[in-house]
């Protein structure tokens, strides 16, 4: 019987569960979480190429003003809104509202468009 | 602990086809998970055609009838046909729901069908179910007093105070949700998961109830509730539309206050 027991498969889990928007957001809010992570690092070295003189600077401008660096910035940005908004809505729950399974996927929408807008709120500020 | 893949011996096999006869005309497929304990072998995928012209309506009723026309060995768990035990549980198409209360005609194209995720299997669509049974055990799902009965009569509760209890009392522990949870999936080891969390409150709720305050030090532990992080799969599922990502929140919330003082 115990070797039978040990014998036993697991059931498929993330292989075929379908995950809703909602899961989908807290998985996207964990690895921008990540992203703003490795975000402060390279924000730290623009820092330090700044108080390092004008060369160091140089370079630095070169790397951001380069279409790649440009992107990285941008996506940065749009991961730091994201995750601010997906917190916000941490913050919400924890006051124990907005649970309603009717407006689950309204509120992700939400998120997301707000995301969007500060992004590009701030494109226009920068 | 956090573990992507199926182990080793969990790894999907193709499986048997079984056609439908050859006059049917409304011919409808199941793909369901299958597992035999005595065969040593991986678990795989079979194959049903069924005539929907000789079948009932619901996702439960075609299971039946594999079982009873097209495979007898296939095996799983139900009862009352009627969304109120619980037993016919099961992962269809990628969500966690009672077989007996979903309709075939909903589900487009095949319709797939597996154990609820992330137990061990004992055969088939038979998933085990203890461990989460012990951690429903472990929350004390009765009533506690320290105020002696009332002589002649019931603890009473009042209109309000039972009302407070609508949405919780319902729950049939079929577990659909602790399932759903990815939480749980990697920590139910110590995570109690939202089936049990929603049934936690359900006795903190519950006027009757004089011990509250073992029940919330009971539950104040980074991994039976903090595990929890508002992923709302178990809300998306339930289906009684229960909300239990609420209750878990409510117990955070009544934690939060009680510190406070």
């Amino acid at each position: 019987m115990d070797q039978q027991k040990s014998n036993r498969p697991l059931s498929p889990h993330l292989q075929v569960y379908k995950l809703p928007l909602n899961a989908v957001a807290s998985i996207a809010h964990r690895i921008t979480g990540v992203i703003l992570s490795i975000g402060l690092l390279l924000f730290a070295g623009s820092l330090l190429a700044l108080a390092s003189g004008a060369e160091a600077y140089a370079v630095m401008q070169n790397i951001l003003h380069h279409a790649l660096g440009t992107l990285v910035l941008w996506l940065f940005i749009f991961a730091l809104f994201f995750h601010l908004c997906h917190g916000v809505r941490h913050l919400i729950w924890d006051a124990g509202s907005g649970f309603e399974r009717e407006h689950m996927d309204r509120n992700i929408y939400i998120e997301l468009i707000a995301a969007v807008i500060l992004t590009v709120i701030s494109f226009f500020l920068i | 602990m956090v573990e992507f893949a199926l182990p080793k011996n969990s790894v999907l096999k193709k499986g048997n086809f079984f056609s439908a006869p050859e006059h049917a005309r409304h011919i409808k497929q199941f793909q369901v998970y299958r597992w035999d304990p005595e065969s040593g072998e991986n678990p795989r995928i079979d194959t049903y055609e069924i005539d929907l012209d000789d079948c009932g309506p619901m996702v439960l009723d075609a299971i039946i009838k594999i079982k009873n026309d097209i495979d007898s060995t296939l095996t799983f768990r139900r009862s009352c046909r009627e969304g109120i035990c619980g037993s016919c549980a099961m992962n269809i198409n990628g969500k966690n729901t009672l077989a007996c209360i979903n309709a075939i005609e909903d589900y487009p194209g095949t319709i797939k069908i597996f154990p609820l995720p992330h137990l061990e299997v004992i055969k088939d669509l038979v998933g085990d179910m203890s461990h989460f049974f012990a951690q429903y055990a472990s929350i004390k799902p009765w009533i506690e007093t320290q105020t002696p009965a009332p002589a002649d009569m019931e603890r009473l509760q009042s209109k309000e105070d039972r009302q407070k209890l609508d949405g919780y009392y319902e729950c049939i522990l079929c577990a659909c949700c602790s399932t759903s949870c990815p939480s749980y999936w990697w920590n139910s080891d110590r995570f109690l998961g939202p089936a049990v969390l929603l049934q936690a409150y359900r006795w903190l709720a519950d006027s009757r109830d004089e011990n509250a305050g073992e029940r919330l030090d009971d539950l104040e532990d980074p991994f039976k509730l903090y595990r929890c992080h508002t992923i709302m799969n178990c809300t998306d599922t339930c289906p009684k539309n229960l909300n239990p990502a609420k209750a878990i929140a409510e117990i955070k919330k009544m934690l939060l206050i009680r510190q406070q003082g």
